[in-house]
């Protein structure tokens, strides 16, 4: 177990390291420098501020401060806005964190019941209902979804109601009824992808002897399946949880930006389009620790959750 | 060892009538894959779909009598089925299908061409992902050992790095270009595929046949030729199929965020992305992409499952 452990956090912490050296040397590609702007600025200035920033130094010794302020927790001030990255993140992020968690809990449970549903009822309406719903969520990108939703249940609903109850909000991050089409837009992919897999998973699991044998000995169609058949099939889809939290994340991009949250998504989408090259960078560390650390904790999880996978062996 | 006369040796038949019987002729497992295909009706929808997109993509631009760059500015924003009104088309009697878009670019042509674009980004990056896939996967699985666990690791490494930010990174470093999207996709996208041929390479490479093969002096090259990779071909096309629409998705999602191709380009994400700016006013500027691109996705996903059933029916469900 230790052993499994202290591989898994070694990967983690080899990935980290490639990804920070990797964002360094890509922002070091960029044409241009920070300071190049429609003014020239004199040599002196010029120099002076390459001194302030370190940029004047070999590049080696700009990649070791570079990866000491990380570990600081340092990641520069944003060209924009002159405040820490660091600020910045953490203030967004409280938004996307709690977008990202509500959705990867909605993807969970309603994949994983509409899944049930489809396998139990096999070969039925709702199976193919199920499954059509699936396939939609499978094949729609987020941003498309998130416009239908705004366009039909935000905007659309509240004309035909005569203008009167904001059923659901079109943009921000306040009221209840302003979550519910972010949250469902961000989780619909997901929710599509768990249900496919406990679907494939479930069925395997009901073609198991031990579901054979607690039907002989005449346990409820209930029972079987919440006791026996979803504890099981679960397993599988733990494993992707690690995806879903990178493809939730990154779909908050595009979602957030759709319905005006304040979230760090939206954040990464406007710096990309001003350019903000040291809060792309910093960005871009933080999710990718975040993910990786995500990936460390289900694969950590999963070990534990699952008695059958020897984890000495992985 | 004696040189054995090969006269020595003769084909001592069969007799047709005493051989245990075979009452229909064979099938080969490629007929048996394309029958089984053609019986899915969903599945033969979506390739007739699909060679129709493609098809029209490939034509329809270039009869059309507008070009995707000209702008028509006296006729803005137009609905579907809009007479073209412009001097230079009089009594020409043309129509702008699908309307005009904010600068007076016929929407028919552009989605077409568009379409051209996205596919055409898609299967390049698809195809560059295959290529380094088997080349990798191959490598590593029939050597394993040290070699495979090097490369695997290497492979987790980059794994695990979450690959949208990495595509986004490098499209910010790149000039922004078709080409460009396929290099971003391809840097990060290719350790899918490298994982499955190495899978398949493993579990075949110790297969009778291919210990047969050894046996009779069969080269490495002849082995991985013809004996691993025709076994190997229906997985990797099935995941070939199931890999286009993701990257559909990564041309459409980067062009939506502002990192699409070059402006007067069109693609279906430069459109979506153009059309959810006017969508409130003009909702069937968006709806035109993203139906375009729900569509194939959803084709292409349909048929791979159905690519899936065909091959294997065991994982039929």
């Amino acid at each position: 177990m230790a052993k499994y452990i202290l591989k898994r956090v070694g990967y983690a912490i080899v990935t980290l390291f490639v990804l920070v050296t990797l964002t360094f040397f890509m922002m070091r590609l960029l044409p241009g420098d920070p300071f190049t702007g429609e003014k020239q600025l004199p040599e002196k200035t010029m120099a002076a501020l390459n001194a302030k920033y370190g940029l004047d130094k070999p590049v080696t010794t700009q990649y070791i401060m570079y990866l000491g302020n990380c570990l600081h927790g340092d990641l520069g001030l944003s060209l924009n806005t002159n405040r820490p990255v660091t600020t910045i993140i953490g203030e967004a992020f409280t938004y996307s964190f709690d977008l990202g968690i509500r959705a990867v809990l909605m993807a969970f449970v309603v994949g994983v019941l509409l899944g049930t549903l489809a396998a139990i009822k096999r070969g039925r309406p709702a199976d193919t209902i199920c499954m059509l719903i699936a396939l939609i969520g499978v094949s729609v990108p987020s941003f498309i979804v998130a416009s239908v939703l705004q366009y039909f249940l935000g905007l659309q609903l509240y004309f035909a109601m005569g203008k009167t109850v904001h059923l659901f909000a079109v943009t921000g991050w306040d009221g209840f009824n302003s979550k519910i089409l972010p949250v469902f837009a961000l989780a619909f992919g997901s929710l599509a992808q768990i249900s496919r897999l406990m679907r494939t998973s479930m069925l395997d699991v009901l073609g198991q002897d031990y579901i054979k044998t607690a039907k002989a000995k005449g346990l409820s169609q209930k029972a079987i399946i919440w006791k026996h058949a979803i504890r099981n099939a679960i397993m599988p889809v733990v494993t992707v949880l690690g995806p879903i939290t990178a493809s939730v994340l990154t779909g908050g991009f595009v979602v957030e930006s759709v319905f005006a949250v304040p979230g760090l998504g939206r954040y990464f989408v406007q710096s990309i389009q001003n350019r903000d090259f040291t809060m792309i960078s910093g960005t871009t560390i933080f999710y990718g620790a975040f993910l990786i650390i995500a990936n460390l904790v289900v694969d950590l999880a999963y070990g534990l959750i699952d008695p059958r996978v020897k984890l000495e062996e992985g | 060892m004696d040189k054995i006369d090969k006269s020595r040796f003769g084909w001592v038949g069969s007799d047709p009538e005493h051989r245990e019987g075979l009452s229909r002729p064979s099938i080969t497992y490629w007929r048996d894959a394309m029958n089984r295909l053609v019986k899915n009706r969903v599945a033969l929808v979506c390739l007739v779909f699909i060679i129709l997109l493609i098809l029209s993509c490939a034509i329809l631009p270039f009869i059309s009598p507008f070009n995707s760059r000209e702008q028509h500015l006296s006729e803005t924003n137009q609905s579907f089925f809009t007479p073209c009104e412009d001097s230079r088309f009089e009594g020409q009697n043309h129509m702008h299908i699908f309307g005009t878009d904010k600068l007076g670019r016929d929407t028919w042509t552009r989605t077409f061409e568009g379409g051209r674009v996205s596919l055409m980004i898609a299967f390049a990056a698809v195809f560059v992902n295959l290529i380094i896939g088997i080349i990798y996967g191959g490598i590593s699985g029939y050597y394993g050992g040290a070699v495979d666990n090097v490369m695997m690791r290497i492979v987790e490494i980059v794994n695990g790095i979450p690959y949208l930010i990495i595509v986004v990174l490098l499209m910010m470093i790149l000039k922004q270009g078709t080409f460009t999207m396929v290099i971003a996709y391809a840097t990060v996208g290719w350790t899918g595929m490298a994982r499955l041929v190495r899978g398949q390479a493993l579990s075949l490479k110790n297969q009778e046949f291919v210990t047969a093969a050894e046996a009779m002096g069969a080269k490495p090259s002849r082995i991985i030729a013809k004996h691993l990779l025709p076994n190997a071909l229906s997985v990797i096309i099935i995941n070939v199929t199931l890999a286009v629409p993701s990257a559909i998705f990564t041309e459409a999602f980067l062009s939506y965020i502002g990192l699409g191709v070059p402006v007067p380009m069109p693609s279906w994400g430069i459109l979506a992305q153009e059309g959810s700016q006017v969508f409130q006013v003009y909702p069937e500027k968006l709806w035109i992409p993203a139906i375009a691109i729900s569509l194939t996705m959803l084709s292409f996903n349909l048929l791979g499952d159905g690519l899936r059933d065909a091959f294997d029916p065991r994982l039929r469900r």
